[in-house]
């Protein structure tokens, strides 16, 4: 089945917001603080420019509450009195002509009286300066489960680490764009780059002070956005929409490059302590884990990061006893927010690689040590889940073992090792990932999509589900085709719309095929009730017959339509307070080996061969679904290895693709991508999420498979080479010799 | 470079577009990008960084691969430009886009116009090129979503065709 917007895409026919042109159509620009924390005391604006050509939108034009909606609403659109971080947007202007703005831009300045800033999760915590709320603190949790004191004295081994993981930009390779228009009958109408339609609709009714149906959001074609147009757009969708408002003009805010990544959100920068209770014979007796992130200026979506970070932080392992404590902490840098994963990959890089130092203080192979913790069916998870699905991780980590030729070559590499200059290793990491909303999360989403049949058979697709490569529409076409049984090109899907399509949530969280994919085969077999219980179908029938039902049916009763809203299933029980039950309907499994080389001449790394092998339940669409993996490994690998955001004064200063390093399609290794299929009864078919679980296991398969290779453990990613020369000239001075002459580890 | 400024003025510039003569008045340093999708309204065309890096405004030059968003368009006066539009232009473009659909080679898209410009250049230097030629060839052109494997699969599997053809 090919995919559904695929052949305009190929042909450079697919419209994205930037190759919208309206008549009459501004030019929208932000005027953003250059400073992390302060007082903002006055605007000026250099006479070279003729300002009265120019729309000049501050906070006082803004009609509704100054705010972006989203969960805590302490976020400004625009920042008034004070600014919290650098890129703060202050000023937003309009002109016809782009080049004139540019200019504008610069002849705004703006006077501050600074205030104490804070840059990192340490200095936010000893909260000597106060720059959020009462502690800097936008959210905790605490995960109990079992007699944790216990444990402590009848362990053999106590092992402690801790891990760090640094701020990743998406990297989408369209940037943040929208265009806005405003008439005073219908209201605003946004037509964007972005995931969440609603996330949007609901942040402009606030902003502009407009009801529900004087707002219309539109997802054009969307060129990428692994989280990072989850809530993004629904800042800059109100920025050109209160330009929109102010001029009455169409108004077209699209970001460039450098504006894009210093400005907007990136993965949160993470720091997690392990203190670990292991028996003589290398199990898992319990531990203590420590999880912090670092949120950036505005609470946005750091308490929900936090919340899949939190869960994930057990890994697929038995804990008898655990004691989770995480927080999310302010800093005066621009918020972190979603990027696919979602805090799962930061917690989970910290386990992984604790686990191969257990490994090593208990004396056990890597590959032992996860096999004797691995949960069981019948076991719990740290928020006492109790797994029900009939998962055999050991098997999954045989196979992967296999694939990867794993035990010839971590012999062979150990003894080719003992000299050269480039070093071979081999690292392994296994890893779970939770799909949907967390706990009673999909409850409060309320999910609810829509299918229209028309009067020629053909049946389209109502959801808010967005397409942004990962494959919805053809996902969903495919689910609605196969319920029906009519050909796969009798459906079509609506473009997102709010005026048009119902609410089935936001397209993240690995929920759309499995969750919004379930809704629409509900509603699918809605459609198919209907015909067969007017009796204008059989039950064996053909397209044609269901094409000749359709047109009947339409004749005699105006309209065929059939929706589904979402229910939970009645297993599914959370407790928000104490953290505990069952945190997702389903969780996919996953065990991935990365071989890498390390050169002691350059220290790069280079991986070089590269298995991932993942349950995922049923593989609805294997092309999409390798390339789900693929894409998430790809950029992965990056997290561990090239893509090093450097902050100055919380700002990002290498905002540029030239020195922002992502992968090139020189840099990878082979991605192997291999699938077991349990079922899954929550999902369409029974699928599970896919597309953020690639994100979790390659940094700490890599850098497991770097100390395998060199012998020296690295506890913070991302791993350039200048980090590997730093810490291999400390080593071998401390030895007082050369690193070079020593074997590997 | 101010392509406003009064010291550059716009001037007339003649070139070849997927075949059809063209003629735009632009300011000379204006970004060949720009005046593709602006001007020409050739929208297929994408900016994706602005300097060079990713390959998304990626076209055909003479038949050298170029990033529009870094030749001033009067260096391409009278020269004779390929984008993804020039699908009739071109032979080998309907071949590459079909491999695109069936390998999964575009998922979000915003990089395929150039990636498969870049797939043309490379397949009519080296008709039967081997993996390694693959990723030289289209290294400077990024993609986020896919990992690159399932392209490397679309180029080897549309040079195939064309060998066997």
């Amino acid at each position: 089945m090919p995919r559904k917007e695929g052949w305009d895409k190929v042909t450079g026919a697919a419209r994205y917001v930037d190759d919208m042109v309206l008549p009459g159509m501004l030019y929208g620009a932000t005027v953003r603080s250059n400073v992390a924390r302060g007082k903002i005391r006055k605007l000026s604006f250099e006479a070279s420019v003729a300002w009265d050509e120019f729309v000049l939108v501050t906070a006082k034009d803004i009609p509704g509450k100054n705010c972006i909606a989203l969960i805590l609403d302490d976020q400004p659109c625009l920042a008034s009195e004070a600014v919290n971080h650098p890129e703060e947007p202050i000023l937003l202007l309009a002109h016809a002509d782009r080049h004139e703005l540019r200019k504008a831009v610069e002849a705004v300045s703006i006077e501050y009286e600074p205030l104490t800033p804070v840059h990192s999760i340490e200095e936010s915590e000893r909260q000597s300066t106060i720059i959020w709320g009462s502690d800097n603190t936008f959210k905790s949790y605490l995960v109990e489960k079992g007699d944790l004191e216990a444990v402590w004295k009848e362990a053999a081994y106590l092992v402690e680490g801790e891990y760090f993981t640094g701020a990743q930009e998406q990297l989408y390779i369209e940037n943040n764009g929208v265009i806005a228009v405003f008439d005073p009958e219908n209201g605003v109408t946004v037509w964007g780059s972005l995931q969440c339609p609603y996330y949007v609709h609901k942040a402009l009714m606030a902003l502009c002070g407009l009801p529900e149906d004087k707002i219309r959001v539109v997802q054009m074609e969307t060129g990428g956005a692994f989280g990072g147009k989850e809530e993004y757009p629904s800042m800059i969708a109100g920025h050109a929409a209160l330009l929109a408002i102010k001029s009455g003009k169409p108004v077209k805010l699209i970001y460039d490059r450098m504006e894009d990544m210093a400005a907007t959100t990136k993965r949160h920068p993470s720091r997690t302590r392990h203190r670990t209770a292991v028996s003589k014979d290398g199990k898992i007796l319990g531990g203590e884990i420590e999880f912090t992130i670092d949120g950036g200026a505005y609470a946005t979506l750091s308490s929900v990061v936090l919340s899949r970070g939190t869960i994930h932080a057990g890994g697929p392992y038995y804990w008898p006893s655990v004691r989770v404590r995480t927080k999310a902490v302010a800093t005066n840098t621009p918020p972190h927010g979603a990027f696919r994963g979602f805090g799962a990959p930061q917690s989970l890089f910290a386990l992984e690689r604790h686990m191969d130092h257990i490994a090593q203080v208990v004396g056990i192979s890597p590959v032992e040590i996860r096999r004797r913790n691995f949960l069981k069916p019948g076991q719990t998870t740290t928020t006492e889940q109790t797994i029900r699905e009939d998962i055999d991780l050991n098997r999954l980590l045989d196979r992967a073992l296999e694939l990867s030729d794993y035990a010839a070559k971590k012999a062979r590499f150990a003894e080719e090792n003992k000299k050269g200059m480039r070093r071979k290793g081999i690292g392994i990491a296994a890893f779970l990932h939770g799909a949907g909303f967390t706990g009673s999360g999909e409850r409060y989403l309320n999910s609810l999509v829509g299918l229209e049949a028309g009067a020629d058979g053909r049946v389209r697709v109502l959801v808010s589900s967005a397409e942004f490569g990962q494959g919805t529409n053809t996902v969903l076409c495919q689910i609605a085709a196969e319920a029906l049984g009519i050909p796969y090109e009798c459906v079509s899907i609506a473009q997102p719309d709010t005026t048009v399509v119902p609410n089935s949530g936001p397209t993240v969280a690995s929920r759309t095929a499995m969750i919004v994919g379930k809704l629409v085969q509900s509603a699918a077999k809605g459609i198919k009730q209907t015909l067969l219980n007017t009796g204008l179908l059989r039950d064996d029938y053909t397209g044609e017959e269901f094409q000749v039902a359709c047109g009947e049916y339409i004749v005699a009763h105006g309209a065929l339509n059939s929706y589904a809203r979402y229910e939970a299933p009645g297993d599914v029980y959370w407790d928000d307070e104490k953290y505990r039950g069952e945190a997702y309907a389903a969780f996919a499994w996953a065990v991935y080996v990365a071989e890498v080389t390390v050169d002691l001449t350059t220290y790069a790394v280079a991986v070089d061969d590269f298995v991932a092998l993942q349950e995922v339940g049923k593989v609805l669409h294997p092309i999409l679904a390798e390339g789900q993996i693929t894409g998430g490994v790809a950029q992965a690998i990056g997290f561990a290895l090239y893509e090093k955001v450097v902050w100055q004064n919380g700002r990002m200063i290498n905002n540029q693709m030239t020195n922002y390093i992502m992968p090139t399609s020189a840099d990878l290794p082979p991605i192997r991508v291999f699938f077991e299929e349990l079922g899954n009864v929550h999902g369409a078919h029974g699928a599970k999420g896919i597309g953020e679980l690639p994100m979790d296991g390659p940094a700490p398969a890599i850098v497991n498979a770097v100390e395998d290779a060199i012998g020296v453990s690295f506890r913070s990613i991302p791993l350039l080479p200048e980090d590997l020369f730093e810490a291999l000239r400390s080593e071998s001075l401390e030895q007082d010799g050369s690193f070079l002459t020593r074997g590997a580890a | 470079m101010n392509p406003s400024s009064a010291a550059s003025m716009k001037c007339e510039v003649s070139f070849t577009v997927n075949g059809e003569p063209r003629k735009v008045l632009a300011y000379p340093m204006e970004r060949l990008l720009d005046v593709l999708r602006k001007d020409l309204g050739l929208t297929g065309t994408k900016e994706g960084c602005g300097e060079g890096e990713c390959g998304s405004c990626s076209v055909l030059l003479d038949g050298v691969l170029v990033n529009s968003c870094l030749v001033p368009v009067a260096q391409a006066s009278r020269t004779s430009i390929v984008t993804i539009e020039g699908m009739s232009a071109h032979d080998l473009m309907n071949s590459l886009q079909e491999a695109f659909l069936e390998c999964g080679g575009a998922q979000c898209g915003i990089c395929t116009p150039g990636m498969i410009l870049a797939a043309v250049h490379l397949l009519e230097k080296t008709p039967e090129p081997a993996l390694a030629d693959i990723r030289e060839g289209l290294a400077g052109n990024l993609c986020r979503c896919t990992g690159y494997m399932q392209i490397f699969e679309a180029v080897t599997k549309a040079a195939r065709r064309r060998v066997a053809k």
